[in-house]
């Protein structure tokens, strides 16, 4: 059935009339948000520090629950599944949290890919190894697989996150600020990177992934394919078109 | 005259504000101690469930997490329980075979021995030890990762945290104490027949082994089998709900690693008390 509805160009994420709730603080971070995500599009979520991004993405990537409305992902409403259910869906959703990715401390690089793979498929070492191997080579983690969130740069311990969040193969990919203080190489490779999801990489076999990441600054992201919207004092606001990014900076100073 | 006793007796007003601001306090701290108990009793039946649903559900990770616990809370503090034990061995079974032998009472020595060593002392130093060793490092690794996100991270990756980090403190905790309660034993008991050597005191080894036998009835091996693997499950649900079950900023892990530390120690007096309950009612 969930494989049905991505195949059919249907929504793979919607949001029905959803208020999110800020995660650090009480209180609601943005209201009434009616939102559908196709299938292949990528989505650039804006907004000034402190506007809720961190906590939109999260809600709608089904980690928290919505304090209103309803949240679908592949058709399904999140709040009427069964743990099961739940946990194919989550398995069918990836995230990259931001500032380092939230990396494993006790677990190496290696390690900390292998874990989703190592916890849901029944694969065998061999079968294990060599996926982390083609995980770590994509992200240009290889040289570090050996090292731990201690030895490693916030721009690396983010490269993790992504390359654990892509172990499972996902089909919708939610990252929470991504660039957020990288340095310019590392930002290139992230925005390539993301580019080549969206279009269908060779070593995702063309497959074309759903890419949803939240920023505070829109001049990162350039992508042609990109869809924008904007989260500013409560309200989620869809741009229309493609501004360019000096007039979207400032939509989310003012 | 009366009058003035009765007024003398009688709590003045601010007395009385002082009073109910006590009893309000106390009644507060009752208020918290069973809110505490009742979120331990579902953090530890949500544990006992998930271990039984999940023993065979990702075995490749949770498996090797159950040794490494018992690793960690067993054979590593294995050295440290056998010099505590040696020690223990020599100042309490040795005194006690030594001052009952003074007296000529050596044929009760054994039924202390089993009385001082199996149902007290061993698996109460193997608790104590573990806890102190393992138990805080347990809140300090899991309430960083709490407050770094990683928990919320396993979650985004569909791994269920009480499967991933709980079920394998609980288990291996158990029975890294059940092991070390017995090695405890053993080696109290060895040391403390050295010590009473030493002291010249007329026991053979035979004699006196055959007397510990005697004395040790089956319900001693239930029991301590039992206070051991509930001392060490105890620990693990403490040290695990403390670590992870609030929400905490990295500032709040040290308070909750000496919260938990007190907690486990009252939870294992009260457990003492209960398991020395049900050896004189069996």
């Amino acid at each position: 059935m969930p494989e049905e509805i991505s195949q059919s160009n249907g929504p793979v994420v919607e949001a029905s009339a959803v208020s999110v709730q800020r995660m650090h603080s009480r209180g609601v971070a943005v209201e009434d948000v009616n939102w559908q995500v196709k299938a292949g599009e990528y989505w650039i979520i804006g907004g000034p520090h402190g506007s809720g991004k961190s906590s939109f993405v999260i809600t709608m990537a089904g980690l928290r629950v919505p304090a209103t409305g309803v949240i679908r992902h592949f058709g399904q409403d999140l709040a009427q599944l069964s743990e099961h259910d739940i946990l194919a869906q989550r398995l069918r959703v990836g995230f990259v949290f931001k500032n380092g990715g939230r990396m494993f401390a006790q677990l190496t690089v290696a390690e900390s890919v292998a874990l989703p793979l190592r916890y849901h498929r029944n694969w065998t070492n061999d079968e294990v190894n060599a996926a982390v191997k083609a995980l770590l080579e994509i992200t240009e983690l290889t040289p570090l697989a050996g090292s731990t969130a201690q030895d490693l740069a916030t721009g690396w311990q983010e490269r993790v996150g992504l390359a654990r969040a892509l172990a499972l193969e996902p089909e919708v990919l939610f990252l929470d600020e991504p660039m957020a203080g990288l340095e310019g190489g590392h930002r290139r490779w992230w925005r390539r990177f993301l580019d080549e999801l969206c279009r269908g990489a060779a070593w995702a076999k063309g497959r074309k992934m759903t890419v949803i990441a939240a920023t505070s600054d829109f001049s990162y992201w350039h992508g042609e394919q990109c869809q924008y919207a904007l989260l500013k004092d409560g309200r989620w606001q869809p741009l229309e078109g493609r501004p360019n990014a000096p007039e979207i900076n400032e939509l989310v100073k003012s | 005259m009366a009058n003035d006793t009765h007024t003398a007796s009688a709590p003045s007003g601010a007395q009385r504000a002082l009073q109910i601001a006590y009893m309000g306090r106390a009644g507060r701290g009752m208020l918290d101690v069973v809110a505490d108990l009742r979120a331990m009793g579902a953090f530890l039946l949500i544990t006992l469930v998930v271990a039984l649903r999940k023993f065979n559900t990702a075995s490749e990770v949770v498996h090797p997490a159950i040794r490494a616990q018992i690793a960690r809370a067993g054979v590593a503090l294995m050295r440290m329980m056998a010099l505590l034990a040696a020690a223990l061995g020599m100042v309490v079974v040795g005194q006690t075979v030594f001052l009952l032998s003074r007296y000529g009472a050596e044929t009760y020595a054994s039924a202390v021995m089993v009385s001082v060593v199996v149902r007290e002392l061993g698996p109460i130093m193997a608790a104590f030890l573990v806890m102190i060793r393992v138990g805080a490092a347990n809140v300090v690794e899991l309430g960083t990762a709490r407050a770094l996100g990683e928990v919320e991270a396993l979650e985004a990756l569909g791994i269920d945290p009480i499967h991933y980090l709980v079920v394998p403190r609980v288990l291996g905790m158990g029975l890294a104490i059940f092991a070390l309660t017995i090695y405890f034993v053993i080696f109290a008991l060895c040391s403390g027949y050295l010590f009473a050597f030493i002291e010249q005191v007329p026991l053979t080894p035979g004699q006196y082994f055959s007397q510990l036998a005697g004395a040790l009835l089956w319900q001693d091996f239930v029991l301590l089998a039992l206070k051991a693997v509930c001392f060490g499950m105890l620990i693990a649900i403490v040290t695990c709900y403390e670590g992870l079950a609030a929400p905490m900023r990295l500032d709040d892990v040290s308070r909750a690693a000496t919260n938990a530390i007190a907690k486990c120690v009252v939870g294992m007096v009260l457990l003492d008390a209960f398991f020395m309950l049900v050896y004189l009612v069996i």
